[in-house]
């Protein structure tokens, strides 16, 4: 047999799935993970999931988008393209703040966008969890837990049994 | 009575018909897997044909040269403009729907908010065809862009139109991508689904291999509030920006500061109009009755007349200006919007834009379906004529009566017009055939069995 990613069980809805996380949890497991069709409200709190780091790497775009924007117009009204357009001066900050404030946002929304696919480790075509055979139903109406072999605690015979005692039903071990 | 403790408001649900997750999933992706219905081949067959007008008008348009519309001095600005601002305008309801309506917890925004998405990005897509095609030499359209190039030249940043290029720009990135996150779980349902190999690679493949796991969740939820809160401000930049290309001109009638909320308000009003003109068919079509309730119609109905009473308000309020400044030339000019030579399009925008709403004031209308098509109708008809009159009137009026003229679209302002149709009307068979017209996961999340403490003591 090859090697095992883990032990996979399914809860029959929100309410059990988030109940055994939490059990999970204090049970002193740290490379789990819940699968639901829609995201769970508390289900962060319940694993003992720490804040996302997200919004800092959006402000790192917003900052850059901001820079960038004010940098490119600054530097192509005064030396890049200097010309006097209606008696304006050549650095006319008030008609400089729409082209400003539209690449921050921009720029705000790749680092978000991009950097969620980041930290999420998007896209992975492959993963081993889709090995498990009643997993299609993930996205539609299943409910499930898995507890990874990587973690410290995991043993083939004892997590089985654990999944079974918070109420997990088919229960399975899953391939690499 | 006693004020210490919160009373829980009963709300009328937001999905009917004791729905449970798979059944939700079912009733979206239907459209998507069955083989779609004969009236469908026969709407994008039309759509198609009048995409073809379309290109073949922006052929002539490029080979002839600007001349084959009906521009003439002084209205150097005709229905390119008035397309343009139109098209974008459409676009707003989308986000606002989106971004606006999901910051303030409005639940009920996750039934139609896939569909008012797409709506956005295809509008804006008919949108910026119209600034690509009115430079005339679209050869050179390159200039608009802060492109390095060999004579060593750069745009214009003080310029209104400029400042546009950004806007509608950024604005069409950042919806695609807000609707594009919003669409993940979705395609990962279709392809968890699919039942053909071809459907399983395709779907597979945009949907990332999303996995619906919690640890996901946690930042994809981050992701898209911060997109929320940051399309929030950039919906109201837009079309701000948009008005700028108006407001910052000398001329009169244009050059207001009532402009950027007053084409906000506008650019939302026609956007809901166009979501209501849209939905109720396909609602219809694609007995989705229990997922778009009447609920969720009556309240677009309230954001109509809102936003309608907020732009006949604009127009009241412009009118009040132009007398109170003492201006000659302002006051002419509004003088001249409602009984010049072009009162007929300005009463036409009157009272499809202030009186046709009115109705929207009693329940009774508000249920039904047909006058609210009916009236969506209206509003978009009076939406397009508002963009006209401002445009128009006001140039061709302006400050010496030796410079007057009048002017007329020639046939091809209006083929290249009803040809945007055709490009927004592909763009939607093809939405409604292949992506799901509901946010499947979102609608799951905001039903009373989602809560995981459903059922249990509080």
């Amino acid at each position: 047999m090859s090697t095992s990613y883990g032990m996979i069980a399914e809860f029959d809805g929100p309410g059990s799935l988030f109940h055994a996380a939490e059990k999970i949890r204090d049970a002193g497991y740290v490379s789990f993970d819940t699968y639901t069709p829609f995201p769970i409200h508390g289900m962060d709190r319940a694993m003992g999931q720490k804040a996302s780091h997200l919004p800092w790497l959006s402000l790192i775009g917003g900052l850059l988008g901001f820079t960038i924007g004010l940098a490119l117009q600054t530097w192509i009204s005064l030396d890049g393209y200097a010309l006097i357009f209606s008696g304006k001066p050549l650095f006319s900050a008030p008609a400089f703040v729409p082209v400003t404030f539209e690449l921050t946002i921009l720029f705000t929304a790749f680092f978000t966008v991009f950097g969620m696919f980041g930290i999420n480790k998007l896209p992975a075509w492959y993963h081993s969890i889709f090995n498990a055979s009643r997993f299609g139903s993930v996205s539609s109406h299943g409910f499930f837990v898995s507890i990874e072999s990587a973690d410290a605690k995991y043993d083939s015979k004892e997590t089985r049994a654990f999944l079974k005692s918070i109420g997990g039903s088919h229960i399975e071990e899953v391939e690499e | 009575m006693n004020t210490t403790v919160d009373l829980e408001v009963k709300r009328r649900p937001l999905v009917t018909g004791n729905q449970t997750f798979e059944s939700i999933s079912d009733i979206v992706c239907k459209p998507v897997e069955a083989t779609p219905p004969k009236w469908w081949h026969i709407a994008l067959l039309g759509s198609i044909t009048l995409l073809a007008l379309l290109m073949s008008m922006i052929g002539y348009l490029v080979w002839e040269g600007i001349g084959v519309w009906g521009l003439n001095n002084p209205v150097g600005w005709g229905w390119a403009i008035v397309n343009f601002v139109f098209w974008v305008g459409i676009g707003h309801a989308g986000t606002l729907i989106s971004a606006i309506l999901f910051l303030f917890r409005q639940k009920w925004r996750t039934s139609i908010n896939r569909f008012a998405e797409a709506m956005t990005v295809f509008a804006v897509i008919c949108a910026l065809v119209f600034p690509g095609i009115h430079v005339g030499r679209i050869w050179m359209a390159y200039f608009m862009f802060p492109i390095p190039n060999s004579m060593a030249m750069w745009p214009n940043f003080r310029s209104a139109l400029l400042w546009d290029v950004f806007a509608v720009g950024t604005y069409f990135t950042v919806s695609l991508l807000f609707w594009y996150v919003g669409l993940l779980p979705d395609l990962a349902t279709l392809r968890d689904r699919a039942k053909t190999k071809t459907k399983k690679i395709v779907y597979g493949l945009f949907a990332l291999g999303w996995r619906g796991s919690s640890r996901q969740w946690h930042h994809y939820e981050k992701a898209y509030m911060i997109l929320a809160a940051i399309a929030t401000p950039l919906v109201l930049s837009v079309h701000s920006i948009v008005s700028f290309d108006f407001a910052t001109s000398q001329l009169p009638g244009w050059h207001t500061t009532i402009f950027p909320p007053y084409f906000v308000a506008g650019a939302v009003f026609s956007g809901f109009a166009m979501v209501l003109t849209l939905l109720l068919i396909a609602r219809q079509i694609f007995n989705m009755k229990e997922l778009v309730t009447m609920r969720h119609l009556e309240n677009m109905c309230k954001f109509i007349l809102a936003t309608g009473m907020m732009v006949g308000y604009a127009y009241a309020m412009e009118f009040f200006m132009a007398w109170y400044s003492g201006n000659p030339y302002e006051q002419f000019a509004f003088t001249n919007r409602a009984f010049g030579n072009y009162a007929w399009a300005y009463w036409i925008m009157v009272s499809c834009n202030v009186l046709s709403p009115q109705f929207f004031w009693f329940k009774r209308f508000r249920n039904n379906i047909k006058l609210m098509w009916v009236i969506s109708i209206f509003v978009n008809i009076g939406m397009w004529f508002e963009r006209f009159v401002i445009t128009v009137t006001s140039l061709s009026r302006d400050f010496l009566p030796s410079s007057w003229g009048y002017y007329s679209p020639t046939f091809v302002d209006v083929c290249t017009f009803i040809g945007s149709f055709g490009l927004f009307f592909t763009l939607f068979l093809l939405f409604l055939k292949f992506l799901p017209m509901v946010a499947i996961s979102e609608v799951k999340g905001v039903m009373p069995e989602a809560n995981p403490h459903h059922k249990e003591a509080h």
